[in-house]
């Protein structure tokens, strides 16, 4: 859209400028010209915001897009249409796609077909190591050069010491951000579920608590050595977010995300055997859940991500071990995260900074991403923080429906979502 | 016989089963062992119906004790053992199933070795299912057939019901579908279950998953006891080392002549079989004519499972 945007009498919330305020939002050219009370040119095409809550466009930095090699999943097109119409203008892509994303050329690929079919912005994140092997490095920095904003082996721990040691140190050099499914093998293998009760009752394998916080322990003691940037996705258990919340008050450059499910969901989802709840990590016991809670509302975990991991209905519809790990979390994650407002957990400011300008900056996004400061690109969602509907996974716009939170009530609709200034979601069409 | 009791479509676990429910096949299972017993072992009940056992994983015992009950009772049994090799073939589990729901059959017995998969079955298709063994899930016949043989001897105890009745099972409780299916049968009979063997081989917060009481030491667990049930040290799905050797296992936790002269007076022993001798229990109790019931346990089985038959066939007021 080009020329002069208003955005007219919402409550704009800016976590980025600490601004929640009712307001106006000019947009030009696809920019961000001012918030507030500006002074609107003439022909200025006027979007009513009335009742709506204004923000950055949500930053979304664990996402499965599945294309290259699993576009029976997924795609690029499916996928940023699915997060655009959960208000994310921005997604992180995981490089366990086939091929993997370790190299520059994979990297291009994916950022020349998200320039041609992608609704919203793709920022991918490289392997850590050559083929997810956990063996050797890869080029971080040619591969940063090409597009990527950080790096992980998700899917997999990198298990080897001696080799995260080196990639903690290695990534230095280019300021990279080392992002660690944080799973100890020895631990976990065999596990299909959270260790606990529930797994007791239904004769499910076991993947313990500690097999995730023996990681960050470990993982910690290596930043401590190298200095690096380390980041733990998807965190899950007590114990790992305790060992954050330790390195943090000592200054250690350590974050982490919390998924959406794993912290309004506990374990008891699995009872029935369902495969839409089955993920990687698994959903957890009430006091990690209640931990996650704390976490949020103490600042230690600063970022909500979905790991938003398509499946097609073959892989979910087996015997529970069988089946494939990962749920989709785009188009829930803003009204699920909404409920941690409601509950008290967290303010909306805060709500909102850990889904916008927290996981931007954490990933270095250029051009003011996560924000609504005048200049940045024009990214935004307008949503109806009191609408409620119930969450339908055949209503869903991703490729695949294996959603965790079909039939949940949710409060909190996205109506508008605006990526350089250009509306790609509009709930009211 | 007590069928408006009855009205499920499967049987799947223990755990979905009220004390009225369990009671009701018990009873009937009581009064269908007088057919084993005659010169002609054969009733018209179930003719013209179709029981099917679909079994994933090896089994002698129970397969046979599903295809004799059906064919006592006249329906026509048909057995098929699914090698995992069709799995790797690329057949799912839903279609094997489909496949056979579409000649009709009124119920299809299954064992699977993975947890839940009768589960995920009876939410995907219409077929009444018996749970003939899931994983390390459940086991709900075994456990019927072992009520039904504590039952039998409750007056030797002195005792009319479950109440108060103490089963130390004991063993590899964590690998154990009897395990979880005996203690949820008997939490809802009233009795009271132990879980007894070396810490790793119990199933975790088995206190708070099953109400069972947990001990790690053999003569303590079963101090008192008024069942003792061994549980096979399942060898095969030993791959992670929980313990270093089967004599290690024997000399603390086998069951011997000296350890279970600490169980109640009158106090007898069962095994779900097969057991494995010298390992999780000396040849000596195993063959104790006075204190082992383990083939009255096989006897039962029969008649228990043409009981949970009887009812999912829908005679006599089912569903």
């Amino acid at each position: 859209m080009s020329g002069f945007v208003l955005i007219r009498g919402g409550r704009v919330i800016d976590p980025a400028n600490g601004m929640d305020a009712t307001g106006d939002v000019l947009l030009e050219d696809g920019i961000i010209r001012a918030v507030g009370r500006p002074d609107v040119p003439s022909g200025a095409k006027v979007l009513e915001a009335d009742g709506l809550v204004v923000a950055p466009g949500l930053v979304d930095m664990h996402v499965h897009l599945r294309e290259p090699g699993f576009e029976y999943k997924e795609t690029i097109a499916g996928g940023t249409l699915a997060a655009a119409a959960g208000g994310v203008t921005t997604v992180a892509c995981m490089p366990n796609t086939r091929p993997v994303n370790d190299d520059p050329s994979i990297t291009g690929y994916i950022l020349q077909k998200a320039l041609l079919e992608g609704i919203v912005n793709v920022a991918p994140i490289g392997a850590v190591t050559k083929g997810l092997e956990g063996r050797e490095l890869t080029e971080m920095g040619l591969l940063m050069r090409a597009g990527c904003v950080a790096f992980s082996d998700d899917g997999r721990p990198v298990a080897d010491s001696g080799l995260m040691r080196r990639a903690l140190d290695y990534s230095r050099a280019f300021g990279a951000l080392i992002i660690q499914h944080a799973e100890e093998p020895s631990l976990s293998a065999g596990g299909c579920m959270h260790e606990g009760v529930v797994s007791s009752r239904l004769g499910l394998p076991g993947l313990p608590a500690a097999a995730e916080s023996v990681m960050v322990d470990r993982d910690i003691r290596l930043v401590e050595l190298t200095g690096g940037r380390y980041h733990v996705a998807h965190i899950s258990v007590a114990g790992a977010v305790e060992a954050v919340a330790r390195a943090r008050a000592r200054g250690l450059p350590v974050s982490c995300e919390v998924a959406p499910h794993h912290f309004s969901l506990t374990d008891e989802a699995v009872v029935g055997y369902d495969t839409d709840a089955k993920m990687s990590p698994p959903l957890r016991s009430v006091e990690d859940r209640n931990a996650l809670l704390e976490g949020l509302a103490r600042g230690v975990i600063t970022v909500i991500a979905t790991d938003h991991a398509p499946h097609d209905s073959d892989s979910k519809r087996v015997e529970f071990c069988h089946a494939s790990n990962g749920v989709v979390g785009l188009e829930t994650m803003l009204p699920v995260s909404l409920e941690l407002v409601r509950d008290g957990v967290m303010t909306w400011m805060d709500c909102l900074r850990a889904m916008t300008v927290a996981p931007a900056r954490l990933l270095g996004l250029d051009r003011g991403r996560g924000t609504l400061s005048p200049g940045s690109v024009a990214d935004l969602v307008l949503f109806d923080p009191e609408a409620v509907w119930v969450v339908d996974a055949a209503r869903l716009h991703g490729t695949s429906k294996n959603t965790c939170f079909h039939g949940r009530r949710v409060r909190g609709r996205v109506k508008k979502t605006l990526v350089a200034g250009r509306i790609v979601f509009d709930d009211d069409l | 016989m007590g069928s408006h009791l009855w009205n499920r479509k499967h049987l799947l676990g223990m755990a979905d089963l009220s004390r009225e429910e369990i009671q009701s096949i018990l009873d009937a299972a009581a009064s269908l062992r007088e057919v084993n017993r005659r010169e002609i072992k054969k009733v018209p009940t179930l003719r013209g119906k179709t029981v099917i056992n679909l079994f994933f994983e090896n089994s002698t015992r129970t397969r046979t004790s599903f295809e004799l009950a059906g064919k006592r009772m006249s329906a026509d049994v048909i057995n098929m053992s699914v090698a995992s090799s069709s799995v790797k073939k690329g057949e799912t589990l839903i279609d094997t199933l489909a496949t056979l729901q579409a000649m009709n059959p009124d119920v299809v017995v299954i064992r699977h070795p993975e947890s839940g998969a009768q589960e995920f079955l009876a939410r995907h298709l219409d077929t009444a299912i018996v749970n003939a063994g899931d994983g390390r899930h459940e086991h709900p016949t075994q456990a019927l057939l072992d009520l039904l043989t504590i039952h039998d001897h409750l007056p030797l105890l002195d005792r009319s019901g479950f109440e108060g009745l103490v089963v130390a099972v004991c063993g590899d409780s964590l690998h154990s579908r009897v395990a979880r299916s005996i203690a949820l049968g008997l939490r809802a009979m009233g009795g009271e279950v132990r879980f007894v063997g070396p810490p790793g081989l119990i199933p975790p917060k088995a206190e708070e998953a099953f109400g069972a009481r947990v001990y790690h030491d053999m003569e303590e667990g079963l101090d008192g006891a008024h069942v003792v049930m061994a549980l096979r040290l399942q060898l095969e799905r030993m791959t992670v080392g929980f313990i270093p050797s089967v004599r290690e296992y024997f000399a603390f936790w086998g069951l011997t002549r000296a350890r279970l002269a600490r169980a109640a007076p009158g106090a007898f022993v069962m095994h779900p079989g097969p057991i494995n001798r010298g390992v999780e229990i000396s040849s000596e109790v195993a063959d104790d004519r006075e204190r082992s019931v383990i083939l009255e346990q096989v006897a039962n089985g029969l008649a228990v499972r043409m009981a949970v038959l009887y009812r999912l066939c829908g005679v006599g007021g089912g569903r």
